[in-house]
């Protein structure tokens, strides 16, 4: 029996990490992810888990230790943020590579500098290409549901990637909910027991990981990391269908809200969805065709699937929650773009950087956006295809 | 267990040839008495930071190691097999493991990856407790990238970052105490040691070390021909050199308490260990004298600060 609870979005990760019991959790403390591990002591001290929890020395070392248990043959996890997740860049792309599937919470927030507590994905989307699976959550359910699906996904047999179930720094991460939890045993039989075919501490067959790897080999190696991040996608698919079969919800790839006859669509991630919907609500009201996009899954990214959603619309807005200082835009933006680039017809494409920082979005200024995109639709000037929302000229 | 020499040539190698370490090189030696220091029922799992003998050891598809072998990165081999160390513990919690297959869990690095670069994942694991053994293979100089000045290179030393010319003798400051750094975050079992022809001292502290429960140390003076630039066949004469010198004195801390292992019967002057390396040659040129004499006198007070500390 599921029960209605309120609970942060850091608390409901917890409790799914106490639910699933994994064998090891390094754990390395950075706002605002620390109270996950914070509560996940809590469950050690009480007898509720019967994890290894090691309190290590950094971040670095929290995803190293991670990995060495996973290759020992055990289900690992750890929890970070911002420049924590900075600093385990390095080993975020050994995770991948090794194709050990650690599965790590992120709470998203802003990288330094200037020095900043508050949510954006600069942190994340600079670990795009580490090889990690990306999950991302509009709200304290879905960051709950989403890790109730990451170590299935991750462990995969046609995956073996590691798994970042992001959260919204603050926003999601601490503003409390009332969310459904599940079972613990429903939980448990749900996600299963982890038995890799080959691990350091197996009796018989040693196991030997992360060797140097000549031009020979290399390519091949990274080829087969691509394909598994391939894999990924029906895999995501498949443990949604059977999630929602268990608990009711469903998930895809993205949700497409109101966009079967959408003319102007906005494309985002994460928690804005929440605000972009109630302006999505208010314009279909007053007879305006839009609709809305929110990425659940951005590695691997949907492309294929986002295109045939958007590929009749008029004009789409990329909101990027992080400035990637190409000159020309955001990574949300590149990627959804670069999946529409073969369609015969395609709409009109910008992209709005916004919120960074933990600056707010309000329901008005996502329905400026839609008022910017019925002017690109009707004139098919885009104006300035990359630009900022809401900066105060006379700040700095 | 007394140390007998043929009964331990005699177990079967968990190092293997065709490795690809340079001839001369102390690191393989290292690695067959390292592991030829466990029991030969117990299993091992190898966490070894990246260095001349991770790519040299394990260049896929192919490795030198009968046991299971994991390399992460650089400075995170203490934390690896602090991961590698907790996995036991559930495992064996959670039964997954049968209690009758005991695995050591040892951990490897130069002093690149030990003094310097692994040294803060080195300190955290310690003072964690962790049941593991570290073996630093301390060659004096990051020889992976071509013999790079470390903190452990010695003072006056010619590395390619320190190199000597008309303002430079080489390195200025003299080498980190790695071994004394580990004995103060109050490990049970720490020890140097190094390769000077029987493998008696090795083998008694690499297993002391192995079998101590908790977080142990065995830092390894170990030669590279080519940072040290000496002809490969001298390796084992250059290591007595440095223990009679007392430039890499012999002894080991059980549970706080030193013990020197080794007193040469006769000191010899550091310049017999200097003058067989290349790396040291410019200090034998005329008007850098002093730096010999300066050698000398470092080596002198810590012997002297060690021998205080043996009582």
């Amino acid at each position: 029996m599921s029960i209605r609870e309120r609970l942060s979005g850091n608390e409901a990760i917890a409790t799914a990490m106490r639910q699933i019991d994994p064998d090891v959790f390094a754990m390395f403390p950075i706002t605002p992810s620390t109270e996950i591990p914070q509560y996940f002591a809590g469950y050690v001290a009480e007898g509720k888990v019967n994890t290894e929890f090691i309190c290590v020395e950094s971040e670095h070392s929290s995803l190293s230790a991670c990995l060495g248990a996973e290759a020992a043959g055990c289900r690992a996890v750890t929890a970070t943020s911002s420049a924590g997740l900075s600093f385990m860049n390095e080993v975020l792309y050994v995770a991948a590579s090794s194709r050990l599937p650690v599965v790590l919470a992120v709470a998203c927030r802003a990288l330094t500098g200037p020095i900043n507590i508050n949510h954006d994905y600069s942190d994340s989307m600079a670990e795009r290409d580490s090889g990690f699976i990306q999950l991302y959550a509009e709200n304290n359910q879905e960051a709950y549901d989403n890790y109730l699906c990451a170590h299935r996904i991750a462990e995969h047999p046609s995956v073996r990637l590691p798994l970042m179930v992001c959260e919204d720094g603050f926003i999601t991460s601490h503003a409390i909910e009332n969310i459904l939890i599940e079972d613990d045993d429903t939980v448990k039989r749900f996600v299963g027991q982890y038995h890799p075919e080959n691990y350091l501490l197996k009796k018989k067959n040693p196991l030997a990981v992360g060797p140097y790897g000549i031009s020979s080999y290399y390519m091949e190696a990274r080829v087969a990391q691509a394909e598994a991040m391939k894999n990924a996608k029906q895999v995501i698919l498949d443990v949604a269908a059977d999630f929602e079969k268990t608990f009711g919800r469903h998930y895809g790839l993205f949700e497409a809200y109101r966009m079967e006859d959408a003319e102007l669509a906005v494309v985002l991630m994460g928690s804005s969805a929440g605000t972009a919907k109630a302006a999505v609500d208010e314009l279909r009201d007053a007879g305006v065709r839009a609709g809305l996009v929110k990425l659940r899954v951005f590695r691997p990214f949907p492309g294929p699937e986002l295109a045939e959603t958007l590929r009749s619309c008029k004009a789409v807005a990329v909101l990027d929650k992080s400035e990637g200082f190409s000159a020309c835009g955001g990574p949300l933006f590149a990627e959804t773009a670069g999946a529409l680039i073969n369609c015969e017809t395609r709409p009109k494409i910008i992209d709005i950087v916004y919120g960074l920082g933990g600056r707010d979005f309000t329901v008005k200024a996502a329905k400026s956006v839609y008022e910017r995109l019925k002017h690109i639709a009707e004139t098919g000037e885009t104006g300035d295809v990359y630009s900022h929302m809401g900066v105060r000229t006379n700040a700095i | 267990m007394p140390y007998n020499l043929k009964e331990e040539m005699n177990k079967p190698e968990r190092f293997h040839s065709g490795h690809r370490l340079c001839a001369g090189c102390g690191a393989g030696i290292v690695c067959r008495a390292m592991m030829r220091a466990l029991n030969p029922k117990d299993k091992a799992v190898i966490c070894n930071a990246t260095g001349c003998l991770e790519v040299s050891s394990f260049q896929y598809p192919y490795t030198a190691w009968e046991d299971s072998y994991i390399h992460t990165a650089f400075e995170n081999a203490s934390a690896t097999a602090s991961g590698v160390e907790a996995a036991y513990n559930v495992m064996k919690r959670r039964g997954r493991i049968d209690p009758e297959t005991k695995f050591k869990i040892l951990a490897i690095g130069g002093d690149g990856g030990t003094y310097d670069i692994g040294f803060q994942s080195l300190s955290g694991a310690l003072e964690r407790g962790h049941d593991f053994t570290y073996f630093c293979y301390d060659n004096n100089a990051y020889m992976n990238t071509g013999t790079q000045r470390s903190s452990a290179t010695p003072r006056f030393a010619s590395a390619t970052t320190t190199p000597p010319g008309a303002e430079s003798v080489g390195k200025k400051q003299v080498q980190k105490d790695l071994t004394q750094i580990v004995v103060a975050h109050g490990s049970p079992y720490v020890a140097q040691t190094t390769l000077f022809g029987t493998m008696k001292d090795f083998h008694e502290k690499a297993r002391k070390a192995i079998y101590t429960e908790g977080p142990t140390f065995v830092n390894v003076l170990t030669p590279c021909p080519r940072g040290w630039q000496y002809p490969a066949e001298d390796l084992i004469e250059i290591c007595k050199a440095a223990i009679d010198t007392c430039v890499w004195p012999l002894y080991e801390v059980v549970d706080g308490e030193y013990r020197l292992t080794y007193e040469p019967k006769k000191k010899l002057p550091v310049e017999e260990f200097m003058r067989r390396q290349g790396r040291f040659a410019h200090c034998f040129r005329s008007g850098n004298e002093w730096t010999i004499e300066a050698a000398q006198e470092y080596v002198d007070r810590k012997w002297e600060e060690l021998l205080e500390k043996c009582g």
